[in-house]
C-alpha cells in the first residue's frame, strides 16, 4: 500500500491548485456582481457595446408614372431608432450607379422610413443601401437588388384630370363649332368692357392720346395673351377715331406681338396706311425702371385713357395713382389678387380675375374665343354642382351617420383630387 | 460712414442723389427727375441686355448646344424672330411667337386647372360642422365662409347667364366676398410697402446724413 501511496503522494497539491483557482476565481466573480448589483462601484453602459441595429426590408421600387428619371425606397426602420431615447441620429442613403463606388446621396432624420431618388436615367442601373448612425456606432442595411427607372407614357393617376379635361376641352369645342355655324351665343355684359368705347370716344374729344400698358410679364403669361387680344380691338377703334395711342412695353416679345397686333387693327379698320411701328416702344426689362419711364410719359403726355391690362406686380399702385393724378380715365383688369385691390381703388373701372380673359373673348367676338368662354362655364357649373352635392352630402353624414353618404363623399372629392 | 473709401462715400452720395431725384416726382415732374429716370432706364436696359446675352445666348445655347440638340430648336426660333429685321420675310417672326403662345397655353392649362379648379373643389368639399360635428363656433362660421364664398364667386364668374334675380342676388354676394378679401389685401399690401420707405428713408437718414446711429 505504501508503494502505492508513494506513487500517488504528489498527487494531492496538483488537485487541490486545480479546484482551488477556478473556485478562487467564482468567489470573485460573485463578490465583484453583487458589489456592482448594490451599486457601490462603476456603471457600465451596455449599449455602448451594442452593436446599432440596421434597417430592414430595405427595398428600392420603381416610382409610378414618372419620366423614368425616378426610384422609390422603402425600408423598415432600425429598431433602436425609438422617439426620444433611441440611439439613432440620423440615416444615410448610399447609391451605387452601374456597379461602380458607393456615394452618399441623402442624409435623412430618424424615424423616416421612405425616400425618392430623383435625377436618375433610364439607362443605368442603381442599388442603394442605407446607413443607421449612432454617436458610436453605424449599422449599413444590405445593398438594394439592382434596378433601372421605368418611363411611363400615361400618369394613370391622373385619369380624372384628363377626364376633366376632355370634358371641358370638348364642351369648348362643340361650342366653337356652334358659334362658327354662326350661332349666337349670349355672353353676359362686363361692366368695364362697356367702358372701353367710351373711353376711347372721350380721347377722341379731348385729341389726347391713348396709354396702353399691357402688364411687365412676357408672351408667356395669359393675361398678357389676353391683354393683347383687347389691343386688338382697342386698336381698330384708335384707328377708326383716328386718335394716337402710345405703348411701352417691358418685354422685346411682347414689343413685336402688340406691333402684329395694332398693325392687324389698323388693317381691319382699313387705314394700314396710319400705322407705325413707333406706337410700340420698348423700355427695359427692369421692373421699376419700366415704372420711372411709364410715370414720366403719363405726366408730360397726359393721356385721356390709361389702359392697365395684364400681370402687374408690385408697380400697379404707382401707375394707377400716376394715371389717376393726370385725370385720365382708367380701366384696369389682371388676375393678380395681390394687385387687384390697387386698381380698385385708383381706377375707373376694373376687370376682375377672369372678367379679363372674358373681356379678350367678348371684345374680339370671335367663335373660337367665345366657345372656350363658354367651355370655361360648363367647368365652373360642374365645380358649383360638386361642392353643392358634396356639402350636402358630407353635412348630412356627419348629422345623420349614414355611411353611403360618406362614401359618395369621398368619391365625389376623389374627383378632384390630384397627386403628384 | 466712417469705414467707407472715398468711393464708398461717392457711392453713397450717387445713390442718395437718386433717390432724392426719384422722389421729387412726388412735387412735380422735373430735370431731376428726368435725369434720374433716364439714367435708371438706360442702365437696366443695358444690365439685362448683358445678363441674358450671357445667361441664355452664351450660358445655355454656346456652352451646352453640343450636348443638348434641343437647343438648336431655341436658336432657330431666336432666329426666326430676328427676320423681322428683314421686311420680306418679316412673317417668318410670327411663328416663333406661334410657338411660344400655344406651348405656354397648353403648359399653363394643366397648372391652372389642378391649382385652380380642382385642389380648390376638393378643399371646399367640407362637412359645415366638422367631421364628427368636431368644428368649434368659429370653425363653423369659417367653413361657412369658405364653402359660401367660393360657390357666390363662381356663380359670379359664370357668364352664361345675365346677373339678374336669385342669380343676381348670389353673385352680389361673391362680389362683396371679393371686396372684403381686396381691403383686407390691401391693408396688408400697403404695410409692406411702408417697409420699403423705411428703407429708404434709413437709408438716407442713416447711411447718408448719418442722423441714426
Amino acid at each position: 500500500m505504501s508503494p502505492r501511496r508513494s506513487t500517488t503522494g504528489a498527487r494531492p497539491p496538483v488537485l487541490c491548485s486545480c479546484l482551488l483557482i477556478p473556485l478562487v476565481f467564482f468567489f470573485l466573480f460573485l463578490t465583484n456582481s453583487a458589489s456592482l448589483a448594490q451599486g457601490e462601484t462603476e456603471v457600465v453602459d451596455t449599449t455602448a457595446t451594442t452593436p446599432l441595429a440596421p434597417v430592414t426590408s430595405l427595398l428600392a421600387q420603381d416610382f409610378k408614372y414618372d419620366d423614368g428619371d425616378k426610384l422609390m425606397l422603402t425600408w423598415v426602420p432600425s429598431i433602436d431608432d425609438i422617439p426620444v431615447t433611441g440611439r439613432v441620429t440620423a440615416y444615410e442613403v448610399y447609391q451605387i450607379c452601374n456597379n461602380g463606388e458607393p456615394h452618399r446621396i441623402a442624409e435623412l432624420l430618424p424615424e423616416v422610413s421612405t425616400f425618392r431618388v430623383e435625377e436618375l436615367h433610364r439607362d443605368s442601373s442603381y442599388q442603394f443601401y442605407v446607413l443607421a448612425l449612432a454617436e458610436d456606432a453605424s449599422a449599413q442595411s444590405v445593398v438594394t437588388a439592382a434596378i433601372t427607372p421605368e418611363q411611363e407614357w400615361l400618369k394613370w393617376n391622373w385619369l380624372n384630370l384628363m377626364v376633366m379635361t376632355i370634358v371641358v376641352c370638348g364642351a369648348v369645342m362643340v361650342f366653337i363649332k356652334t358659334a362658327t355655324k354662326g350661332r349666337k351665343l349670349f355672353v353676359r355684359k362686363i361692366a368695364g368692357l362697356e367702358a372701353v368705347d367710351e373711353a376711347i370716344g372721350r380721347a377722341t374729344e379731348m385729341g389726347r392720346p391713348i396709354l396702353y400698358i399691357p402688364g411687365i410679364n412676357d408672351m408667356d403669361d395669359v393675361q398678357t395673351l389676353a391683354s393683347l387680344t383687347i389691343l386688338g380691338h382697342v386698336a381698330e377703334q384708335v384707328a377708326n377715331y383716328d386718335i394716337k395711342i402710345r405703348m411701352p412695353v417691358a418685354r422685346s416679345l411682347v414689343m413685336t406681338a402688340a406691333r402684329e397686333t395694332i398693325k392687324a387693327g389698323y388693317q381691319t379698320a382699313g387705314r394700314p396706311d396710319a400705322y407705325t411701328d413707333d406706337m410700340v416702344s420698348y423700355i427695359t426689362d427692369e421692373q421699376f425702371g419700366y415704372v420711372a419711364a411709364v410715370n414720366g410719359i403719363m405726366v408730360r403726355e397726359k393721356p385721356a385713357t390709361v389702359f392697365l391690362l395684364g400681370a402687374f406686380f408690385a408697380e400697379s399702385l404707382i401707375l394707377a395713382e400716376t394715371g389717376n393724378s393726370v385725370g385720365a380715365i382708367q380701366i384696369a383688369g389682371t388676375a393678380r389678387p395681390a394687385q387687384l385691390p390697387f386698381f380698385i381703388a385708383a381706377c375707373d373701372f376694373t376687370l376682375i380675375g377672369e372678367e379679363l380673359f372674358a373681356a379678350s373673348a367678348y371684345l374680339s367676338d370671335e367663335p373660337k374665343a367665345l366657345g372656350s368662354l363658354k367651355g370655361q362655364d360648363v367647368g365652373k357649373g360642374i365645380a358649383m354642382a360638386a361642392i353643392i352635392i358634396g356639402v350636402t352630402l358630407t353635412t348630412l353624414a356627419t348629422l345623420t351617420g349614414a355611411e353611403w353618404m360618406s362614401s359618395a363623399t369621398e368619391l365625389i372629392r376623389s374627383w378632384f383630387v390630384v397627386t403628384d | 460712414m466712417e469705414h467707407l473709401t472715398f468711393w464708398g462715400h461717392f457711392g453713397v452720395w450717387v445713390a442718395a442723389f437718386l433717390t432724392l431725384g426719384i422722389y421729387s416726382f412726388l412735387y412735380r415732374d422735373n430735370p431731376w427727375y428726368k435725369f434720374t429716370e433716364a439714367v435708371f432706364i438706360g442702365i437696366s436696359a443695358g444690365y439685362w441686355v448683358v445678363v441674358l446675352f450671357f445667361d441664355n445666348f452664351y450660358g445655355k445655347f454656346w456652352v451646352g448646344r453640343g450636348e443638348e440638340p434641343m437647343l438648336w430648336i431655341g436658336a432657330i426660333l431666336g432666329l426666326m424672330m430676328l427676320m423681322r429685321l428683314v421686311p420680306k420675310i418679316g412673317w417668318i417672326a410670327r411663328w416663333p411667337l406661334a410657338f411660344i403662345v400655344g406651348a405656354t397655353s397648353g403648359l399653363w392649362m394643366m397648372n391652372y386647372l389642378t391649382s385652380n379648379a380642382m385642389s380648390q373643389v376638393q378643399s371646399t368639399i367640407m362637412p359645415l360642422f366638422g367631421e364628427g360635428f368636431g368644428a368649434s363656433f368659429g370653425e363653423i362660421i369659417g367653413n361657412l365662409i369658405i364653402i359660401v364664398g367660393t360657390f357666390t364667386g363662381l356663380i359670379y364668374f359664370f357668364f352664361s347667364k345675365e346677373h339678374k334675380g336669385a342669380f343676381g342676388a348670389t353673385a352680389r354676394v361673391g362680389i362683396w366676398g371679393l371686396m372684403i378679401t381686396f381691403g383686407a389685401m390691401f391693408g396688408y399690401t400697403v404695410m409692406s410697402r411702408m417697409s420699403l420707405l423705411i428703407g429708404r428713408v434709413d437709408f438716407i437718414f442713416r447711411d447718408w446724413l448719418g442722423l441714426i446711429q
